[in-house]
């Protein structure tokens, strides 16, 4: 008849023979045994001996077993101890009150073994429920605390990575939930060497750590790329690449990367799953959407990818507006989405641009009667002149073996054309020579200026009249993309020449193309601002450079830097 | 003649259950029992004549003592329900049940401590 359970028990009884009797039958049911006359001693023996199991006479003297049950079960806490109260069963309101009083079961007198046995399984089967709760309780609890706190370290390593960008530059007004990194919501925003604007807006699936997990690298090239000076399209593609690499196949990451050159008064979009963007007019209304034209990143291979961008002229005061799926999908009590609809309604309600992001919080605020945690929105204003340039990232040494007197010619032909941009590489190496590293923006700003002439006037033979307005500036991207892809000869070569002189040294840069040449003396008599659109960046070039003119017939640019 | 006083069911489960405690048992319970019927002729009021009652009812019937069990139940009854009609006549009937109930155990007693 031993059992195997072997719990402690109490047995609290103030009849002696019944007290001797039940203590026997449980003891020989394989328990351990304790005993006490009357409640007061009963609660005593509890405290000091936590016994699993308590039965309990309902009618005892000195304290009795509805009032010892209330401070066992107090005593006990969360612990279920379970309380078989020993009453005769045909008194209604007794049974009341033992089951107020905290009494899990009862027993009458005469005591049968086999039903107390019985009971004592069921009991213990209740208690090791309870304590199975309780402990995966307490292990939820435990985990919860650690991934708390893991995000918490991840949040703070990210917000250094984030925080490294320009998100708090004056013309950009951003939001985002303290853990919208957590729901897969990523926002970056960087400077290009030649003063461009980048920022990038994504949305991985699923949240969580996971998604946490794919922003770092994508982060990392964001930065590392953009602060070399890398276009669009590499950088598009890197991103991709080093998605698709390292995420598992059903995760990808929507994203929105627009780049804002304030010298070309454009702005470049290139759209991968995310809403529509906008982009504003000084007055409100809205010029164009910016709808995705892509799949996210992540998804396809190299080969597929496709890094076609988008080009917008945008003006100083001009806005874009960008957002993740949080805004359109905030819900309100009847599970109806805010909505695209409702989302163009705050457009057209608009007046003053610089109150939109709160017209549209309101409007969110208002439908939906709360703020949703994933909800990213970035405002972003034109501006007339670049920004103050990030400072070049210097390489440790002093440029105490930076070689002084040497030259190098690089051509970029054919295929290579399409996606190659050699300026990131070339601005690189002359960051080796000591005197050039503080007008590493300047150097990118002329060479890139100088290569994309080459490129898009020269070698394509593109009209650069073409942007005059907003219509032609997207033809001529559109344009440029056409002959890029059918492209198989042309060149542009690029000779760099590097010589010290008495103080400092000179750099001369020459950048000469396969295209057809153009009138110099009809460009250069042109008044400034046409030169500014249309003129070929040379009023920019002139202005950065010690020494610019052009000969071959407009084929051939020469520059120099003295310092 | 015990068949009547003493369900030898129960008896023999405790015989069972207590195996070398049957004899204490048995002297805890003709001690308690005195002890209790004391308190029952005691009573001063209908409150401790239930509680003695009560008492008494539980250890006669996990002594397997039945018939004593439902007159003590009898009293229980009636303590709780005044006016105490008739309440001499079932001390009496339970004096007189106790005698038989006492002389068997006593008879297991002396049984078991000369055996």
């Amino acid at each position: 008849m031993a059992d195997e359970l072997g719990l402690t028990v109490l047995v609290a009884e103030d009849g002696a023979v019944d007290r001797l009797l039940l203590a026997q039958i449980v003891r020989r049911q394989g328990h351990e045994v304790f005993t006490a006359e009357n409640g007061q001693q009963a609660v005593d023996v509890f405290k000091a001996r936590r016994p699993e199991l308590v039965l309990l006479d309902a009618l005892m003297p000195v304290m009795d077993g509805f009032e010892a049950a209330r401070q066992i079960k107090a005593l006990a806490g969360e612990t279920l101890v379970p309380i078989i109260f020993l009453t005769a069963l045909n008194e209604e309101q007794a049974l009341v009150r033992c089951l107020e009083a905290g009494g899990d079961d009862f027993l009458a007198k005469p005591y049968s073994a086999v039903i107390l046995a019985a009971k004592i399984r069921a009991m213990d089967r209740l208690r090791r429920l309870q304590a199975t709760v309780l402990d995966q309780r307490d292990q939820i609890a435990r985990h919860h605390h650690h991934l708390l706190n893991e995000q918490r370290v991840a949040k703070a390593v990210f917000d250094k990575v984030t925080h490294s960008g320009c998100l708090d530059a004056p013309n950009i007004r951003f939001l985002q939930s303290p853990y919208a990194l957590f729901n897969g919501d990523l926002m970056l925003a960087a400077l290009t060497p030649s003063g461009d604007m980048r920022v990038l807006l994504g949305d991985f699936t699923g949240h969580g750590l996971p998604a946490a997990v794919g922003a770092m690298p994508l982060a990392e090239v964001f930065y590392g790329m953009t602060a070399k000076g890398y276009g669009m399209a590499q950088v598009l593609r890197e991103m991709n690449a080093k998605l698709k690499r390292i995420l598992p196949g059903d995760m990808f990451c929507c994203a929105l990367l627009v780049n804002l050159s304030m010298q070309r008064g454009a702005v470049e979009v290139w759209n991968g799953g995310m809403p529509d963007g906008f982009l504003l007019s000084t007055g409100g209304k809205v010029l164009s959407a910016l709808s995705s034209r892509h799949l996210p990143l992540g998804v396809l291979v190299a080969e597929q990818f496709d890094d076609q961008t988008e080009v917008w002229p945008l003006a100083p005061g001009e806005r874009l507006l960008l957002m993740s799926d949080g805004v359109l999908e905030t819900a309100d009590d009847q599970e109806r989405l805010f909505g695209e609809q409702r989302l163009r309604a705050v457009l057209a309600d608009n007046r003053n641009p610089a109150l939109l992001f709160d017209e549209l919080l309101d409007a969110l605020q208002r439908f939906g009667g709360r703020a949703r945690d994933d909800v990213s929105l970035c405002d972003i204003r034109m501006l007339g002149a670049q920004l103050p340039q990030p400072m070049a990232m210097l390489p440790q040494d002093l440029g105490r073996c930076s070689a002084m007197d040497w030259s190098l010619s690089f051509d970029v032909r054919g295929e290579s054309l399409r996606r190659f941009n050699p300026v990131p590489y070339l601005v690189q190496l002359l960051q080796e020579i000591h005197g050039l590293r503080s007008s590493a923006g300047t150097l990118y700003s002329v060479l890139s200026e100088l290569y994309s002439n080459a490129l898009e006037h020269g070698v394509l033979g593109l009209d650069s009249r073409l942007k005059c307005d907003a219509p032609g500036f997207a033809d001529y991207y559109q344009e440029r993309a056409r002959r890029l892809q059918v492209i198989e000869e042309g060149y542009v070569r690029i000779n760099l020449a590097v010589e010290p002189l008495a103080a400092g040294g000179r750099l001369k840069v020459e950048v000469r193309d396969s295209g057809e040449g153009f009138d110099v003396q009809q460009v250069l008599a042109q008044p400034l601002p046409e030169q500014g659109l249309s003129g070929r960046g040379m009023a920019l070039v002139r202005r950065l450079s010690t020494v610019a003119r052009w000969t071959e017939g407009g084929r051939c640019a020469h520059v120099e830097f003295i310092w | 003649m015990a068949d009547m006083h003493i369900d030898h069911k129960v008896l023999s489960d405790l015989r069972e259950i207590m195996e070398d405690g049957y004899l204490q048992l048995v002297q805890t319970f003709l001690d308690d029992s005195e002890r209790r019927l004391g308190q029952l002729h005691a009573a001063r009021s209908a409150v401790e004549l239930g509680a003695a009652a009560h008492s008494f009812k539980g250890s006669s019937s996990n002594m397997g003592a039945v018939a004593l069990a439902t007159l003590c139940q009898e009293l229980e009854d009636k303590a709780r329900h005044p006016p105490l009609l008739g309440i001499e006549d079932l001390i009496n009937r339970i004096d007189l049940e106790f005698a038989e109930v006492q002389r068997f155990y006593r008879a297991e007693h002396h049984r078991i401590s000369a055996g």
